[in-house]
């Protein structure tokens, strides 16, 4: 087997449902190429390896290793597994796993397992003389902050959405991982439930445009209205958390501290007073747009275009508008 | 069963939270400090089960400076039998490795049947140590469950990813995080409130737990630099004369974001 490249960084990436990889894996590859030479490790489902592989090539893997789960139904244990096997190989410097449910879990078990430094939420990744630095945004954007690690490679899980960098296109070269079972306890995927997309609406995470409801709108049925503007703009809908509270939405909606962040290159916030725990879901957003028709509402403070006025009457006029801009 | 709650003293969200630019440090004097909401839904999540259970056990772990016993009391307060408060100077700034470790040998020493802890807290925003922990203490790790059913030797719940819903369930011990769909936090009665002065709340240095912080073993994380971001100016603002969608809608023509 030939040798890894010196400045390797290894992307992790899973298979979804499908055998489709991760949304997340474009960026992550973007990530890594901008700091030394991207080498993909695809976790798989039996069976979905090769087809994940290209997809990795594609995005801009140099090499992917290939680990299919010899247990499909045990939950993480597997690809810590497979982790530990390829960092032993590729000897990178640095790992990058992206910050979702399954990720953080991932870069959480491997780094404690090998005492390896963990940078988490970084938005960007860069290079100094010792090693590859994490770029964090915290306190809801309030404040800009670096990490990296004392020795050794860093694990960094990366915010979904927070990197525009795009690899080019490599030639395949992929081989299969030889893992060794750590024989750690698992829980048990029991059964799975694919989440029915009932709109081609974009998702929450990572969207590019957002407009999110909050209290204003008033009900359940008025809440219609957000969606009708995002559908319009081709945008994500999100929420407030006292839209989520009233019921107008479900919690997946949710924007803010406790909710998903966001940032999108525009968000537009109707009916959303701004409190400060929603403001730190989205004020790192590149254009915000606020309509109100409290002109005191903070919202207001942070926004780059701000209309006080009754909401149902200037959404549907911006909706006519904009429609009639596209048959132009 | 013996249930541990981990919750952790945070800056209240509802006030201005602050790094002290010269430490990298959260700025503990800047906010009031709070038990974070999602540590009280774990804790309210162990105490329904200890309601109905006689015989269980529930005891709050957390590891904070020495002052945080104020919020530690609210959990007694809540219900939970006993506290165990790890708070030892050489904790200050740690990374979530050493984090992560001294937590696992707490937990060790008070022993367990299941760890409940929150998904991600509000401040530090990682939601790395229901994980890190699972791997320390070499148990089943279900994190972000929705719903969480405990049973004598197991327990389970569903579990959101990014394609749709996990059914998971894993046999105890093991270690579980919570999302804030699961039901708020009772609040403390007066009883509970004088009751809470004589439970027991133990206070642990990292010598108790045979930590050495400094261990050349472990790669840490170090912060490089902090800077504030200066904060984002409001721009036009405009009251609708009727025309205001027209108006929004040539802004978001013009910035190319229609």
């Amino acid at each position: 087997m030939t040798e890894f490249a010196r400045d390797a960084i290894l992307v992790v990436v899973e298979t979804g449902p499908s055998g489709e990889l991760e949304k997340a894996a474009a960026s992550l590859l973007g990530a890594a190429a901008e700091v030394g030479t991207p080498i993909a490790l695809v976790l798989a489902s039996p069976g979905a390896g090769s087809a994940a592989a290209a997809e990795a090539a594609a995005l801009g893997a140099a090499r992917v290793l290939i680990a299919e789960t010899p247990d499909p139904s045990a939950l993480g244990v597997p690809g810590v597994d497979a982790l530990a096997a390829a960092v032993k190989q590729v000897q990178p410097d640095a790992i990058l796993i992206s910050h979702s449910p399954n990720g953080r879990d991932l870069a959480g078990r491997y780094a404690a397992r090998s005492r390896a430094a963990i940078s988490v939420d970084a938005i960007g990744v860069s290079r100094d003389d010792e090693g590859v630095v994490a770029h964090h945004s915290v306190y809801g954007g309030a404040y800009d902050v670096t990490s990296t690690a004392t020795f050794g490679p860093p694990v960094i899980t990366v915010r979904q959405g927070s990197i525009e960098a795009r690899a080019t296109a490599q030639p395949q070269a992929s081989e299969t991982l030889a893992v060794t079972g750590s024989g750690k306890p698992a829980a048990r995927i029991d059964s799975f439930e694919e989440a029915v997309v009932a709109t081609s609406r974009p998702e929450l995470r990572g969207a590019a445009k957002v407009v999110a409801g909050g209290r204003g709108l008033g009900s359940e049925e008025q809440f219609a209205l957000v969606g009708q503007l995002a559908d319009t703009l081709g945008a994500a809908v999100g929420a407030s958390r006292a839209a989520v509270d009233a019921g107008y939405i479900p919690q997946s909606h949710q924007v803010g501290q406790t909710g998903v962040s966001v940032s999108s290159q525009l968000y537009i916030a109707l009916g959303i007073s701004g409190a400060i725990q929603h403001r730190a879901g989205m004020q790192t957003a590149k254009t915000i747009v606020a309509i109100n028709k409290d002109s005191d509402a903070p919202i207001f403070e942070i926004a780059d275009f701000g209309v006080v006025g009754d909401l149902f009457k200037v959404v549907p006029q911006l909706i006519s508008a904009l429609e009639a801009r596209k048959k132009l | 069963m013996k249930i541990i709650v981990l919750v952790k003293e945070v800056p209240d969200t509802y006030g201005d939270r602050k790094l002290n630019l010269e430490t990298g440090l959260a700025d503990r004097e800047a906010s009031e400090a709070v038990i974070d909401e999602i540590g009280e839904r774990a804790l309210e999540l162990a105490l329904t089960y200890a309601d109905a259970h006689a015989g269980a056990e529930v005891a709050i772990l957390s590891l904070a400076p020495e002052g945080a016993t104020a919020t530690i009391r609210k959990g007694l307060a809540m219900g939970a039998g006993s506290a165990t408060l790890v708070s030892d100077e050489g904790l200050r700034g740690a990374d979530l490795g050493l984090t992560a470790e001294t937590l696992a040998a707490a937990i060790r020493r008070v022993g367990f049947d299941l760890v409940i802890a929150g998904n991600v807290s509000t401040d530090g925003s990682g939601g790395m140590i229901p994980a890190m922990l699972a791997e320390l203490l070499d148990v089943p790790l279900a994190t972000g469950l929705s719903s969480a059913e405990i049973s004598d030797g197991a327990v389970s719940g569903s579990r959101g990813v990014e394609s749709g819903v996990q059914k998971v369930s894993a046999n105890l011990p093991a270690v579980i995080s919570i999302t804030e769909a699961l039901p708020g936090p009772r609040f403390p009665n007066f009883k509970g409130i004088m009751a809470a002065k004589k439970k027991p709340l133990e206070t642990l240095t990292l010598a108790d737990l045979g930590i050495t912080p400094d261990n050349p073993d472990a790669a840490r994380s170090i912060m490089l630099t902090v800077a504030e971001k200066p904060p984002r100016a409001a721009g036009v603002k405009i009251v609708d004369e009727g025309d205001a969608g027209e108006k929004l809608a040539a802004f978001l023509v013009e910035n190319r974001l229609a």
